[in-house]
């Protein structure tokens, strides 16, 4: 033995100790779903996108959104983000603001005018989309990335359908539409502007299409019988922000009056301010907490001066003279009529009292089951006729452009099904990564961006844009903003708070693993994980 | 603040890495070839503080020092933990002293450094002693002391689980007051550990009026990586107390470590801060003050204080000290 005095052994490594047997939960490295992405209705993995664009790599962040939605910078104006409703970082301070960064995605692959990939080999089926507003521009996008020859039949001199025949231009410049439905032709569907198509079936015939998608729209103003003088003028909302598309802007007069509480009737209110009107005065029967309208659309509206008739109806119109009655809520917070009336002077009397879907194009089809003036729809999107698939405002929906966009992806995926003998089934959803699977502690203070405005001169006298984009600079701040929540997005926490180094780094981009020879269970990576992308589970034996 | 924390970033300094960082600005313990001073396989408790706040200052003291490191380690815990004979997690030449006697151990190792340094037998090689709270604060505390009047060229690390946790949670002059330990059960008139005993050795330290004395705790890794870093760039005496939770002694869940420092920190419970030849010259602000309750609730040590009936007035005391330090290092200034 020629070791020192008094040493027998040689020295080993602790490592010899496979401290692991203590376990008795183990971590387990998880994703979760993040809020934002489950109250998507366009089914955007927010999350992912945002991780992208956090880097500051845009074009991965823009392709990784259009994944699930082709029309960014679209959503980025007109969506209403139930994401950010939905948003964890509300707990901590405000709301990712996502949908500005959207817009900022949408706008920067406008600018260097990114294209989608050209779809891989064809599956020599046929598709007939009717309808070319957002849902059925979005299952046309789909089906053409599943390989699929896609034709969309539109009856409208231009594509867009609502976008561009309801929302104003000061909230969703042409050129923006213009561009994102460029790019969907690019990718090979063929667009076949006044084509209205009056039978379905027999269209389809016609064409030899394999399966149809249908996304007319619901256009027909709804009518209120309002007793009225020969004289008086009373239009309907959908058709007046419709003829400001034509040659000829409509003639509303000096003090116009619209009917209705929805984003419609703020839409014409403001369209009738910019187009001169000296005062636009929204009656409504209800408050402004029960209007349907966004109270930001509202806020807007009241700052360009649009005035407001709240719990108040419509008696009848005289010329240049309406009679208001106003109304008060009943202990079930329904308005009952008071007895007491009230006249405005009124040009024009615009009736913003929702729409119609027109079915004409349906008839005679078998199978079909319509309810409520909406067609009815299987969770596949299928109507009772084989093949023959629907969505959008035509269907019972919210009536947003992102459910219709969402329709017209899931629609997409179960025609492709469909169309090859077999049915899709969705992958199951992961948990949603709620708060309280979160450490806020780690992230840092961190203001919302917000995104500057049109001053309220042009505002209330130009179709400007109204809401401006943010800049690189806050687009980028404002996607750091993003929690990840639920997905791991390599801050080394694990890594580094281990007690037994019992995580392994596997370098940039591939993450972390437990080694289970010596992790004890402890739980600390997952206590202190600030996105709730580790999950103990107990071990079997 | 002893570091220049890095303002956003979506998790800035607060995490131990961040992807968005450049490398350079991430943490030691953010490196994938991070020295791993004290390896696994150790047998300490799950969820031991003090096994993570040994790597994390070990490891940026073997940063500092280009692995030219020697160690000098109490009787404690983290000796018996790390080295049953002959298995060893240490990855640095590392000696166990006696209990007491470890700053005298690391004085004699930094002389005959400086020595062979001298006859040109070795390059510059850095000195680390280390011990648990009752090592430091109590049996060691002659040697402690001699270290620094001396000036000795070593930096001390005390990890401060506020007992004898190694032979059953005894108290030491670091048990804070109203806490069970065996010794000071939760029984009589006035449970758990007396008011008005013990010490706070950093302020001691401060006191010898050494180059350099700072606290730390495990739940603010930049911070206490920046200290040991600048420790190591300061010859003569040098002290570093770090708060580190124990699961056992003080009866909280074993992923809960982080936690309770991150409380006792952001309670004003224990302060952390950085003096330099005896005057304070930075503080880690509290960030998002809490009451001593939150602290204190979530700790077995600390059960007799809300059950069977809450002593309100004894967490009214344990308040005050909080406050007192809240006000003595300006605990909420610089935020
Ligand atoms: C004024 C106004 C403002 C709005 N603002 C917003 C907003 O800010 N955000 C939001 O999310 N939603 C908004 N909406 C709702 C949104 O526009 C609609 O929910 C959405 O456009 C519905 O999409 P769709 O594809 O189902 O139908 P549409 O957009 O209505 O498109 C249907 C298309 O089908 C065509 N078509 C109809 N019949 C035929 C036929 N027989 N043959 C061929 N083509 C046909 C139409 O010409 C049209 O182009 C607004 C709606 C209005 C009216
Ligand atoms: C002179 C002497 N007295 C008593 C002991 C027994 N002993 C070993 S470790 C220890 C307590 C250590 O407490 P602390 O220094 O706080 O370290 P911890 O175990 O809490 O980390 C004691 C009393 C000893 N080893 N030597
Ligand atoms: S913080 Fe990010 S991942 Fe979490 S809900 Fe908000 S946007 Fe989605
Ligand atoms: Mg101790």
């Amino acid at each position: 033995m020629d070791k020192p005095f008094a040493i027998t052994l040689d020295p080993g490594s602790s490592l010899a100790n496979k401290t692991g047997s203590w376990r008795t939960f183990r971590p387990v490295y998880v994703d979760r779903l993040p809020p934002c992405n489950a109250a998507c209705p366009a089914g955007e993995n927010i999350q992912g996108w945002l991780y992208h664009a956090e880097s500051g790599d845009y074009e991965q962040a823009w392709r990784a959104l259009t994944e699930n939605n082709p029309l960014p910078a679209i959503m980025g104006r007109v969506c209403y983000h139930p994401c950010q409703g939905a948003c964890n970082r509300q707990f901590v301070d405000s709301a990712v603001g996502i949908n500005a960064v959207e817009r900022f995605l949408g706008d920067e692959a406008i600018r260097h005018g990114w294209a989608f990939e050209k779809p891989g080999k064809s599956s020599g089926k046929r598709v007939l989309v009717v309808g070319a507003g957002p849902s059925g521009l979005s299952a046309a996008y789909h089906l053409a990335r599943q390989g699929h020859a896609v034709e969309i039949h539109e009856a409208g001199p231009m594509a867009g359908g609502m976008m561009r025949f309801g929302i104003p231009k000061y909230r969703l410049p042409r050129d923006v539409i213009d561009a994102e439905v460029r790019r969907i032709v690019d990718l090979g569907v063929t667009l076949k502007l006044d084509t209205k198509v009056a039978n379905i079936a027999e269209a389809m015939q016609a064409g030899r299409f394999d399966a149809a998608f249908l996304a007319v729209g619901a256009h027909i103003g709804k009518r209120a019988f309002i007793p009225a003088a020969d004289a008086t003028r009373i239009v309907d909302a959908v058709s007046v922000l419709r003829s400001m598309e034509g040659e000829e802007k409509p003639m509303l007069g000096r003090r116009v009056v619209v009917y209705g509480g929805g984003n419609t009737a703020i839409d014409v209110a403001r369209t009738a301010k910019r187009l001169g009107a000296e005062e636009a005065i929204i009656v409504y029967r209800r408050t402004r907490e029960k209007a349907p309208a966004h109270d930001s659309e509202i806020e807007e509206a009241l700052q360009e001066g649009v005035m407001v008739k709240w719990l108040s109806t419509i008696k009848q119109a005289a010329e240049g003279e309406i009679t208001i009655e106003k109304m008060a809520l009943d202990d079930k917070g329904f308005p009952q009529p008071t007895g007491e009336f009230e006249n405005l002077a009124a040009d024009s009397v615009v009736l913003a009292l929702g729409q119609d879907v027109d079915l004409g194009l349906l008839e005679g089809v078998p199978g079909l089951e319509v309810k409520d003036g909406v067609v009815q729809v299987g969770p596949n999107m299928m109507t009772g006729h084989a093949g023959i698939f629907a969505g959008g405002d035509m269907v019972p929906s919210e009536r947003t452009v992102t459910v219709a966009v969402g329709h017209g992806k899931k629609a997409a995926r179960h025609i492709d099904a469909w169309l090859a003998g077999a049915s899709y089934a969705p992958p199951p959803k992961h948990e949603v990564a709620t708060f309280d699977k979160l450490n806020p502690w780690y992230y840092s203070e961190a203001p919302l961006q917000v995104r500057p405005v049109l001053d309220i001169i042009r505002r209330q006298s130009t179709f400007e844009e109204v809401v401006q984009g943010l800049d690189e600079n806050n687009a980028l701040f404002e996607a750091r903003r993003c929690l990840s929540c639920g997905n791991c997005f390599e801050c080394d926490n694990c890594y580094g708070v281990c007690p037994d180094n019992a995580v392994i780094k596997l370098g940039p981009g591939k993450r972390f693993r437990f080694n289970y020879d010596y992790c004890k269970g402890c739980g600390i990576c997952v206590t202190e994980c600030p996105c709730g992308a580790i999950r103990m589970v107990p071990e079997e034996n | 603040m002893s570091f220049q924390p890095v303002k956003f970033y979506q998790t800035g300094t607060f995490t131990v890495g961040n992807r968005l960082l450049p490398p350079e600005e991430r943490s030691v313990q953010a490196q994938t070839k991070r020295f791993n001073s004290i390896n696994s396989g150790h047998r300490a408790c799950q969820g031991c503080g003090e096994a993570l706040g040994a790597r994390y200052a070990v490891d940026a003291a073997m940063e500092a020092a280009n692995g030219q490191l020697i160690c000098a380690n109490a009787t404690g815990c983290l000796e018996v933990f790390s080295t049953p004979y002959p298995e060893t997690s240490w990855q640095v030449p590392w000696i166990h002293s006696l209990f007491g006697n470890t700053a005298a151990v690391a004085t004699g190792i930094a002389a005959a450094l400086k020595v062979k340094q001298l006859k040109g037998e070795r390059r510059d090689i850095r000195v680390v002693a280390q011990g648990g709270d009752g090592g430091t604060t109590d049996i060691g505390f002659g040697c402690l002391s001699g270290m620094f009047e001396r000036n000795d060229d070593v930096l001390y690390i005390c990890y401060d689980n506020g007992g004898y946790m190694n032979t059953g949670i005894q108290r030491s002059s670091a048990t804070p007051p109203a806490a069970r330990t065996a010794t000071t059960l939760a029984v009589g008139d006035e449970p758990g550990n007396l008011f008005g005993q013990g010490k706070f050795v950093p302020a001691i330290a401060m006191a010898h009026e050494i180059p350099y004395v700072a606290t730390a705790t495990v739940a603010d890794l930049r911070d206490l990586e920046a200290k040991v870093r600048r420790a190591m760039a300061i010859r003569g005496a040098r002290y570093l107390h770090i708060l580190v939770p124990c699961p056992l002694g003080w009866g909280t869940a074993s992923h809960e470590t982080i936690r309770i420092a991150r409380l006792a920190k952001e309670t004003g419970i224990f302060p952390v801060f950085e003096a330099e030849h005896g005057e304070l010259k930075s503080v880690l602000a509290i960030r998002r003050p809490l009451p001593v309750e939150d602290y204190l609730k979530p700790q077995k040590r600390y059960a007799h204080l809300f059950a069977p009936k809450a002593r309100l007035e004894v967490i009214a005391r344990l308040q005050q000290l909080a406050d007192r330090n809240i006000r003595r290092y300006g605990l909420l200034e610089g935020n």
